[in-house]
């Protein structure tokens, strides 16, 4: 009897596998981990997009539970969030502060006063540096920062309604409940 | 004629080798200080994976991402950082998904160790059923002195 139970190995080696390979199936490999999840957002000291003498550093984005959005005029998937963050924008629920990556001053202006404007402030990161601080690969790309500037989730990948609702909109309740609790706005 | 031809010939590899000096850094013109500067980063970037088209390693990729990062790591070379420092500026921006190499952590024990162990365990087994094969393979060998009766009453009921 025992002998028979042994031969039976193999069958649930071959099930345990089949299923771990079944669910590999379904598992996005575009997606990372992102390596700065609960670290600070990396310093840096860059012009407002609109406005040239205005330096903004990541001192700048603390005090609030905020998005950080990363997005390009180069970008086909940015124009399909942005509606979407236009939404979000006039709920006000949180600031949305937009990285314009590796893009063209005057073309990203444009396009803003065109397509309507989702954000707080625009960080102009002409030179991606920013960006590569943040291991952005690709627009548009969305960091949740809490009220201490510390990353807490990152979204690669255009938003919707669907993410939204399911992804980042509880976890920023609960992160300004938090920051609440915390004291901070 | 065949000093014409080794000379032609020997023409024909020194392009070559031109060549393939040239295309070792397919899109990029940076200067290295050294030469010995140019081989570790290039080496360095090759062990690197660019985060955009996944299966290319920095060198192979044309992405943006790709070419921000090997400019990078060029640079960072020629300012004298060592490779472990290379490494810690990418992986501490990309995550450990950039190395082609996973490093050795609790977390990579399963990765490193698991084929050792199936390995093991593989040899183990095989060992232990050749072992009781040959067993009773041996058993099957000795036949009892009333089996042997029985044997021969058999044979030569067949032989009449």
């Amino acid at each position: 009897m025992k002998k028979r139970l042994v031969l039976f190995i193999p069958l649930v080696l071959f099930l345990v596998m089949g299923v771990f390979l079944y669910k590999g199936l379904f598992l996005n490999p575009q997606k990372l981990d992102s390596a700065l999840e609960g670290k600070p957002v990396p310093a840096f000291q860059l012009e407002r997009l609109e406005d040239r003498s205005e330096i903004i550093t990541d001192e700048s984005l603390k005090g609030k539970v905020a998005l950080l959005n990363v997005w390009a005029t180069w970008c086909p998937s940015c124009k399909y969030e942005h509606p979407y963050l236009m939404r979000f924008a006039r709920q006000g629920i949180l600031p949305i502060y937009g990285i314009n990556y590796r893009d063209e001053r005057a073309m990203a202006i444009r396009e803003l006063s065109r397509e309507g404007d989702p954000y707080t402030k625009n960080i102009f990161d002409h030179d991606g540096r920013l960006g590569l601080d943040l291991g952005v690969y690709g627009a548009p790309e969305s960091y949740l920062i809490d009220h201490n500037g510390i990353i807490r989730y990152r979204y690669a990948g255009p938003i919707d309604q669907n993410v939204w609702n399911e992804t980042l909109l509880p976890m920023i309740k609960e992160l300004q409940s938090a920051a609440k609790l915390d004291g901070a706005s | 004629m065949i000093k014409t031809m080794v000379q032609i010939s020997s023409a024909i590899l020194l392009s070559l080798a031109m060549i393939s000096g040239v295309f070792a850094t397919p899109v990029d013109t940076y200067e290295f200080k050294s030469v010995d500067n140019q081989k570790r980063a290039l080496e360095l970037a090759h062990s690197l994976r660019c985060p955009q088209c996944q299966n290319q390693n920095l060198i192979d990729s044309n992405s943006p991402v790709a070419q921000d990062l090997r400019l990078e790591v060029y640079q960072m070379v020629d300012a004298g950082k060592a490779d472990d420092q290379v490494i810690e500026f990418m992986t501490s921006r990309y995550g450990e998904f950039v190395l082609y190499k996973p490093r050795m952590e609790a977390k990579t024990y399963a990765l490193w160790l698991g084929p050792v162990f199936l390995l093991m365990c593989g040899l183990l087994i095989g060992f232990f059923f050749i072992r009781k094969q040959r067993i009773t393979e041996l058993d099957d060998q000795e036949i009892s002195a009333e089996e042997q009766k029985e044997l021969d009453t058999l044979l030569k009921r067949d032989r009449k």
